[in-house]
């Protein structure tokens, strides 16, 4: 764990530089024990990849007692969790969600250019991104945009060289090894494969959101009528 | 909130004329940035002198050709950029409040160098609250009236006041910012400052940046020589207010009020917030310094800033 200033009002805790479920569940882990520790002395805080970002009042407090306090909770936090080695304790908190993919040519634009890339039928592509449950490692870009890792390196496909100007909502992407669904529409470069039915976000909502940073995400393939029945709409690309 | 039936009817919204409370925080968990003013400082000075809590929702009118026609008899104040206000036609002073009765025109003209105008209402707009927050940021379509910037036909509510009951202020011209001259922005470093090297940092530090045209509310990009780091990328992660990003072209992004919450461009440290403004203020082409000061030092500034805010005294007029 390294601790470094962002800036005035915050600090950013490193956990790990590396995309791999257990550094982010120490992230997870800390940021649920210091919300706690620090109370209303933090005004909002950003779980990442491998890091957390706390950022707090500073004419309330000052970075140094934020320091002792992270040191001292984590330090007990670690101290917890070797106690408990019990796999099932640290995974108790996350939810495992399962949603509906449209895959297809019409709602996948990319899918061929990942099967020219990779020399996978589209059928196989179709296939390996439904044969992993992937992780949320963080929420960011846009209200509601999930960062879900990792894709079955096969796939994997850098990022559009010309972004889109526009996606529609509930595009499904490829970039790199990462995995996301467009909550709405809005410019991007993604690899698209597919369309979610499922609302990503949605501001009236309680949740707003079906999944959150921890949980986990598994997908599966309906079929046009399926994906229509759902409330689905095929958006336009440009 | 009481109801509220009157308000402002836009004649014309002009460039860009957002409302803004202080912001809107807490959120970065569901991927919300915060919005709120680009200059926090004039923000707070038009409420102060409604006589309202400095976070109450008022008007940013970037660069002008604001126009509003009042349903209602209510007080205003503008303050910040350098545009000239109008009632009915007759130019009046910035830093004060005018009282407003129903059916007059209030008119912003447009800025020649400074370019956020805040304008408050007496109690300020009432506008509900989305996530906290009146704050529209348009990229996520939350706050304001509908999301969205303000448009012709819209009415911003406000509350009927007996203007006759309320009293005047205005703000001393000692107490108003400067903003002119070259813009220097004092940093924190932090965030990946040790993969910029000395001779970089250095060169950071003693070299003149020029404003960009690529300025907004996400972000104010600078030109200048190039600031290299030693990586092109990081695993992406929480982005601060006033953070500098150095992307590989190694020009430096202040990011600002309507950031993206996370990113993966290496950063060198964040601009002190007190600094934001003169820097937000400012048209493409202004000069850009930057200057490191420590942690501590960046919160002795935020206490002293919030003492002299404490004493800052109104002129009540007659």
């Amino acid at each position: 764990m390294r601790i470094e200033v962002a800036g005035e009002n915050s600090l950013i805790i490193y956990f790990g530089d590396t995309t791999v479920p257990e550094i982010s569940e120490q992230v997870q882990r800390a940021s649920k024990a210091l919300a706690e520790a620090l109370g209303d002395r933090i005004i909002d805080q950003v779980t990442s990849y491998a890091s957390l970002l706390l950022i707090f009042d500073p004419l309330r407090c000052d970075q140094l007692d934020i320091r002792a306090v992270i040191r001292r909770t984590l330090q007990s936090t670690t101290a917890t969790q070797t106690d408990q080695t019990d796999a099932s304790v640290q995974q108790s908190t996350s939810n495992c969600v399962e949603l509906p993919v449209y895959y297809s040519e019409e709602s996948g634009p990319e899918l061929t250019l990942i099967s020219k890339n990779s020399g996978l039928s589209i059928d196989e592509i179709i296939a390996l991104h439904q044969s992993l449950t992937y992780r949320v490692y963080a929420i960011g870009f846009a209200p509601g945009f999930a960062f879900l890792g990792q894709v079955d390196e096969r796939i994997a496909t850098p990022r559009l060289s010309t972004p889109r100007l526009k996606v529609p909502r509930g595009a499904i992407g490829i970039a790199d090894r990462q995995t996301a669904i467009y909550p709405d529409v809005s410019p991007g470069g993604w690899n698209l494969i597919g369309l979610c039915p499922t609302r990503m976000f949605d501001p009236q909502a309680t949740p707003t959101m079906p999944v959150s940073v921890g949980d986990e995400v598994r997908f599966k393939a309906i079929s046009r009528e399926e994906f229509f029945s759902l409330g689905g709409e095929i958006g336009v690309l440009s | 909130m009481s109801t509220v039936n009157s308000g402002f009817k836009v004649l014309q919204p002009g460039i860009l004329s957002l409302l803004q409370d202080a912001g809107r925080f807490g959120q970065h968990a569901i991927g919300l940035t915060t919005g709120g003013p680009l200059d926090k400082s004039s923000f707070e000075s038009a409420n102060r002198l409604c006589g309202n809590p400095v976070n109450s929702c008022a008007i940013e009118a970037s660069v002008g050709g604001l126009s509003l026609e009042a349903q209602a008899d209510t007080q205003i104040a503008l303050t910040g950029g350098d545009a000239v206000l109008s009632i009915n036609k007759k130019p009046v002073a910035s830093w004060q409040t005018h009282t407003i009765k129903a059916g007059d025109r209030i008119e912003l003209g447009f800025a020649q160098h400074n370019t956020r105008h805040y304008l408050a209402v007496k109690d300020g707009f009432k506008v509900a609250e989305m996530f906290g927050s009146a704050s529209t940021v348009a990229r996520e379509k939350l706050g304001g009236l509908d999301g969205s910037a303000l448009k012709a036909g819209d009415i911003i509510p406000y509350q009927t006041q007996n203007t006759a009951a309320l009293p005047q202020f205005s703000l001393d011209a000692s107490n108003r910012p400067d903003y002119s001259g070259d813009v220097l922005l004092r940093v924190v470093l932090g965030y990946q400052k040790d993969h910029f090297s000395s001779l970089q940092q250095r060169r950071f530090f003693t070299s003149e940046f020029t404003l960009d045209d690529r300025c907004d509310r996400m972000g104010f990009r600078t030109t200048g020589p190039e600031i290299k780091a030693d990586i092109d990328g990081i695993l992406s992660e929480g982005i601060c207010f006033g953070a500098i990003q150095i992307p590989p072209d190694g020009q430096p992004i202040v990011l600002l009020n309507d950031r993206q919450t996370i990113g993966g461009y290496p950063k060198i440290g964040s601009v002190l917030s007190l600094d934001i403004p003169a820097l937000t203020q400012r048209l493409p082409g202004t000069k850009v310094r930057f200057e490191a000061i420590t942690i501590d030092e960046a919160q002795r500034q935020l206490h002293l800033a919030r003492f002299r805010e404490q004493h800052m005294r109104l002129i009540q007029l007659d």
